[in-house]
């Protein structure tokens, strides 16, 4: 058995420990969704974390900056501004109006079965299009790392969804997050190790490291060798609409994450607005350090492994695990490999229990049922359903797609999509009075499906016949989201919804009658 | 303040299920008056009356004061980044030392202005909170 094995098996046993303690402390359906909300700002924050840096950050954007230099480090920024959009303008007032989903905040003064039904239905989009991306993420490792052991594609894969099952079905949100902080950890530390060797390999100088970045040389596309200076900007986004989708990412990038169902339910965690504020700050700290150093990680890999040999062995994605190789031997290379994989499970299970609590609190309790259980525990047990029939569709989709296209791209994406569908009424629900249950819709609307038509029409899919030039369809599909939104109140009155905005105002302001911790 | 409390269904009779577990946010309640115990039917607080003192009216400004113009700076320091790389290359890609150039060097930058600006966002909040539980204390 290799060495990766063995770490990973480790990891396995670790995490199902804690899902077992999990289940024995959680429940009811705060404990179940919610881990009771009684985490602390640092456990919520290094969970955010952890929830976050998916294979996109690790292996995605080391290997966008391994091929493409300085282009893939724009991901890296764009991904911590970010938190300024949910720590300035969503997480606190977020948690002082919700309950356990994005879409709480829109039923609290619109009407709640549309608005509801959208908002799960964007849920499930936003999760699934992520989804793809790191199962896409798990399979190129897994090609590479157990083409010796006998493991397929198919059986990893299968594995990795069971697990993400397990978790989450017996031990929701509780188990999900220790998953979560364990996982945060480990890649921190496995992200720091790398980038110290990659100085070792340079003696420590920095300035050996970057004139080395300066000179990169690889074979292009028409067989030439070629020298380049990777810290150039522009080897991605070439003209004529290289700024524009540069542009059009940073938007989705920007206004995405404020939007994502999976990151939004971990405010729900703590016991109130501040311990929310506190824990984005925890993770801004360990974000914002991680993609400082994904310098490291894609100009040591372009530098020390070199394009030709990433494209040779396993692709762009796999620029990371190659460069611990290379730097350090199999046993590293196995420890590394061994985190990725500890990323794409805790952020598959971050995924499912944000889709199946949606699908359950959002869909079936409130909008089948009017919003009561017809029996007791009956939303916990529809979640759990939920996760599985999420981790079984997400294993299928897994298997038919295999390991193609660039994770960070393909996670990208799915940003557009909760950036121009989810944001949006996000923002107006909590700050415009005017805003009503037809804006919501409509927004909700408009954003989810000009965002998936334009990437159904962009060079992503059609390749050279594309009609849509950008590969991100944000510039576009935000604005459209916004105006969606706008249109759909300004044509509709609703004033009880007007009326119920000085309530949500005033609750989401002050934190009164939120939801409290549970004493377990 | 009054409520408008709708049956959900025709069959009033009482269920058993937990209804405070889940019970519905929003404008729709899932017990119809009569079967709501004192604690279910007691109204946190008097909305319209908080959001119309002083001390809310001040909270809210306070908050603005702060958070538009944080908003509209990172917006704008933020897109000034892609924006120069698109349409500035010349000047992005000019060398500060070393191969470094100004476009890798305003790219950290942006990590610092995303530090700095949440340390003071978490400095200006604490005063949030005070004037928050002024606004409850009114409410008493």
């Amino acid at each position: 058995m290799s060495p990766a094995v063995l770490m990973f098996l480790g990891f396995i046993a670790i995490t199902l420990w804690i899902t077992w303690w999990a289940a024995r402390k959680t429940s009811g359906s705060s404990g179940f969704f919610a881990a009771g909300r009684s985490l602390k700002a640092w456990q919520n924050g290094i969970a955010v974390a952890g929830d976050y840096m998916s294979a996109a950050s690790f292996l995605g954007i080391a290997g966008i900056i391994a091929f493409q230099g300085y282009d893939g480090f724009m991901y890296s920024v764009g991904w911590l501004v970010a938190y300024l959009t949910v720590l300035l303008i969503v997480a606190e007032p977020l948690r002082n109006a919700g309950k356990y989903t994005m879409a709480d905040v829109l039923a609290y003064r619109l009407s709640p079965r549309p608005v509801r039904a959208m908002g799960a239905l964007s849920t499930l989009t936003v999760s699934t299009f992520y989804m793809i991306a790191q199962m896409v993420g798990a399979g190129a490792l897994v090609s590479l790392l157990l083409q010796d052991t006998g493991i397929t594609y198919q059986t990893a894969v299968i594995g990795i969804g069971v697990l993400m099952i397990v978790y989450v079905v017996f031990g929701g949100m509780l188990a999900t997050t220790w998953v979560q902080i364990v996982k945060a950890v480990l890649l921190m530390a496995g992200t720091i190790l790398l980038s110290i060797l990659v100085l070792a390999h340079f003696g420590f100088s920095f300035s050996a490291f970057f004139d080395a970045i300066g000179q990169v040389t690889y074979t292009n596309a028409q067989g030439n060798a070629v020298t380049q200076d990777f810290m150039t900007p522009g080897l991605r986004y070439t003209p004529p609409y290289g700024a524009l989708d540069l542009i059009s990412l940073g938007m989705a990038l920007i206004f995405g994450t404020a939007g994502l169902p999976h990151i939004l339910v971990r405010f729900y965690t703590v016991p109130d607005a501040q311990t929310a504020r506190k824990s984005v700050v925890w993770a801004m700290l360990i974000i914002g350090t991680f993609y400082i150093l994904t310098t490291f990680l894609g100009f040591g890999a372009a530098t020390i492994v070199g394009r030709d040999f990433i494209a040779a062995n396993g692709g762009t994605n796999m620029s990371a695990p190659l460069l611990a190789q290379a730097l350090a031997g199999d046993l590293f290379f196995a420890f590394i490999s061994a985190i990725a994989f500890a990323t794409i499970l805790a952020v598959v299970a971050g995924l499912t229990i944000s889709a199946s609590t949606s699908f359950a609190h959002d869909f079936w309790t409130n909008v089948l049922h009017s919003g009561r259980e017809r029996r007791e525990g009956e939303e916990v047990r529809v979640a759990r359903v939920t996760a599985f029939f999420v981790g079984a569709i997400s294993i299928v989709i897994a298997i038919v797609l295999g390991p193609t296209a660039n994770v960070a791209f393909l996670v990208a994406l799915a940003f557009a999509v909760a950036a121009s569908a989810n944001l949006p009424v996000i923002v107006l629900s909590l700050f415009w009075r005017r805003f009503n249950t037809a804006g919501a819709v409509c927004g909700l609307g408009v954003g989810l499906v000009s965002s998936l038509v334009l990437i159904a029409i962009s060079p992503s899919i059609l390749r050279a016949d594309a009609i849509f030039p950008l590969e991100n369809p944000g510039i576009v599909s935000i604005p459209l989201g916004f105006l969606g939104a706008v249109l759909g109140t300004l044509l509709t009155r609703e004033p009880e919804a007007e009326h119920k905005f000085t309530e949500l105002s005033v609750r989401a302001n002050t934190g009164l009658g939120a939801e409290r911790a549970s004493s377990h | 303040m009054t409520r408008k409390h709708q049956p959900p269904n025709a069959d009033l009779t009482p269920h058993t299920g937990s209804a405070t577990d889940v019970a519905p946010l929003g404008r729709s309640r899932g017990k119809p008056p009569h079967e709501q115990t004192a604690e279910e039917d007691r109204d946190v607080a008097d909305w319209a009356r908080l959001a119309a003192t002083a001390e809310f009216k001040a909270l809210l400004k306070a908050k603005a004061k702060f958070v538009v113009p944080a908003t509209i700076f990172f917006i704008v320091y933020y897109f000034s980044l892609p924006l120069l790389v698109g349409y500035a290359p010349q000047l992005m890609a000019r060398k500060v030392f070393g191969v470094v150039n100004v476009a890798y060097l305003f790219a950290l930058s942006q990590f610092f202005m995303a530090w700095i600006l949440a340390w003071a966002y978490v400095r200006a909040a604490a005063r949030f909170d005070r004037m928050a539980r002024a606004v409850i204390e009114t409410g008493r």
